[in-house]
């Protein structure tokens, strides 16, 4: 292999055994003390304080907080956010289990295809997504409307839409109700086929044999499903779970390119992250948007908390 | 009694199909919701603005395209943003996979004293969230005289703790004996990073560059604040300014859209083995 003639330079810097795993992994903790850990304190700071960025900074103690927990527009942005994070992590989460369990299974077919195709939605932009459901939403022309409005033909769905009073075509972007909706809808096509990668990921890890054991024993799908695939798959969901919670409490680009910085009609449209970017950057109110941070930090922590009494425990180690 | 069995058999078969129907179509149904925005988009890009707003919904494509072209690149300079984002994705692809790499041989292949609590303490910095930065963070590039540049949606990320996880995850299969072998030949630690670890780690490192590839790419809170001219910006801030200009042209919008999501459709028709793979392994071993 080598000889050792490569004297000079390399041998200068040769590294220790001892010193090189803290040399190679110095990296991260450098990085992450300048562009993580001081910016996080550094926002600590700022949330006692008021400051537009240029002129003189001043200590103003809890006044940003209490500011925040009076202001209607703060919580507005939290109850956009709760039902935007509710619309749609429940139904990612329930489609990509089904979609996973089915995909396990030895019923079906072209599983590669079937996984490239949902997964797609998550690798594309954000932004170029939100542009295209734009339209695809829109009240007049959007194929949305046009597609519900060719169902109402059929009397059972127009029934439906009668008793619900839904009616067509509908403004998905322009009215406030429909609006969450509407991001909600766009954020579970992103994400539901990341979350069934996931989950089918999980599905391998659980042993044939404890399904053939199942089958053995005369159990069916349904009794398969709830009594060795969800109890195995328990950490798995509060991953996905945990990950949906930090993602979603964190909204912010598809609302903004769907319904504009300013949140839509009623700000219908704006999340506390939107809410957060415009004080800080269109306002310049770092005191202010600093402390929002922390508090939407300390609702992810509550959130994440809930979860985990949830879905905590379970697994194969548990059986 | 010959004849009930028969029956039972042909049952049993025809409960088979229709569950086999029912699946099928649930899945199929899937597959349909996620394409069809991708071909309205490709539908949409052909049209005029009148046959857009046009309520009559028909599935034949417009001629239009140039025309939604030349509206496009004389509203932002979308070639520039593409090179741009390319530039900006490449650049930090190849940084991170570097020092994610680097960071995870040296959580898996050596023993030091406070390595698992070093790796807990960095794993868990995964779970802050990243709004919690934002801020100051604009505030220190604006010290650093960053504002404008590419630096601030390169230098930050590229030693990230999912990615050193990640290839800490791939690189625990490589056996002890390979590097004490290469040691033993003389190689220095960095060498044998280098020369043996970094090859025999193909499917970590492709599945790495892809998800940070990917991550680069649909960026979009940081540009947006930093890159201000529009020769800088990354196709997403363009995308954006696109859509906040009063009146937006679909047509020319959804060319935009094209240009932005095809090369990621390309990628990901090549990559898709080592994507699902990597986002899997990291899943499942976590």
């Amino acid at each position: 292999m080598k000889s050792n003639n490569n004297s000079g330079i390399s041998d200068k810097f040769r590294l220790n055994k001892k010193v090189a795993p803290y040399v190679f992994i110095s990296p991260f903790f450098i990085l992450f003390l300048i562009f993580g850990l001081f910016p996080i304190l550094y926002s600590f700071f700022l949330s006692f304080n008021s400051w537009d960025g240029i002129g003189q900074m001043s200590f103003v103690g809890l006044d940003n907080y209490a500011y925040i927990l009076t202001d209607g527009w703060f919580w507005d942005s939290v109850q956009t956010t709760v039902i935007i994070f509710v619309l749609t992590t429940i139904p990612q989460h329930v489609f990509a289990l089904t979609l996973a369990f089915i995909l396990n299974s030895s019923y079906v077919k072209f599983k590669d295809f079937f996984r490239t195709s949902y997964f797609l939605p998550y690798i594309t932009s954000a932004v170029a997504i939100a542009l295209i459901f734009d339209v695809l939403l829109g009240t007049r022309s959007g194929l949305l409307n046009a597609f519900l409005i060719w169902m109402q033909q059929l009397p059972p769905i127009e029934f439906l839409f009668q008793t619900f009073q839904f009616d067509l075509p509908a403004r998905w972007l322009g009215e406030p109700r429909l609006i969450r909706f509407s991001i909600a809808g766009l954020v579970t096509w992103r994400f539901t086929g990341w979350n069934m990668l996931i989950y089918f990921a999980g599905l391998q890890t659980i042993p044939r044999s404890l399904y053939e054991a199942a089958r053995v024993d005369g159990a069916s799908i349904r009794q398969v499903f709830t009594k060795i695939t969800l109890p195995l798959l328990k950490p798995v969901i509060f991953f996905g779970v945990t990950m949906s919670i930090i993602g979603n409490l964190q909204l912010f680009q598809e609302p903004f390119v769907l319904v504009g910085g300013a949140g839509g009609t009623g700000r219908a449209g704006m999340t506390t992250a939107m809410y957060l970017f415009r004080t800080g950057f269109h306002w310049r109110q770092f005191g202010e948007g600093s402390a929002m941070a922390y508090v939407l930090c300390i609702f992810i922590i509550i959130l994440s908390l809930v979860n985990k009494k949830l879905f905590s425990g379970g697994g194969l180690n548990e059986l | 009694m010959n004849y009930s069995k028969e029956e039972l058999r042909t049952r049993k078969i025809t409960f088979d199909i229709i569950k086999k129907v029912l699946l099928y179509s649930f899945l199929i149904i899937g597959v349909v919701i996620t394409f069809v925005p991708f071909l309205y988009m490709f539908l949409l890009a052909t049209r005029s603005r009148a046959e857009i707003f046009s309520s009559i919904f028909s599935l034949m494509p417009g001629q239009s395209f140039m025309d939604n072209y030349e509206v496009l690149i004389s509203n932002v300079p979308i070639w520039r943003n593409l090179f741009n984002s390319i530039f900006i994705s490449t650049t930090a692809t190849i940084l991170t996979v570097f020092f994610c790499s680097l960071g995870g041989y040296g959580f898996s292949k050596y023993n030091f004293k406070f390595k698992n609590k070093l790796f807990f303490s960095m794993l868990a910095t995964m779970m802050i969230p990243g709004l919690l930065s934002i801020i100051p963070w604009f505030i220190m590039m604006n010290f650093f005289g960053w504002m404008d540049t590419f630096y601030p949606m390169i230098i930050p990320g590229i030693a990230n703790p999912f990615g050193i996880f990640l290839m800490t995850q791939f690189m625990n299969s490589i056996p002890y004996d390979v590097i004490d072998a290469a040691r033993i030949d003389g190689c220095g630690e960095f060498e044998i990073f280098l020369r043996i670890v970094l090859p025999m780690s193909k499917s970590g490192v492709g599945a790495l560059s892809v998800l940070t590839f990917l991550g680069s790419w649909n960026l979009l809170m940081q540009p947006l604040l930093i890159l201000q001219s529009s020769d800088m910006w990354t196709i997403p801030v363009a995308l954006t300014k696109l859509a906040d200009q009063a009146g937006i042209d679909h047509g020319a919008a959804m060319v935009a859209v094209i240009i932005a999501i095809a090369p990621i459709i390309i990628a990901y028709v090549i990559g898709s083995k080592s994507i699902m793979k990597g986002i899997m392994e990291g899943a499942t071993k976590g």
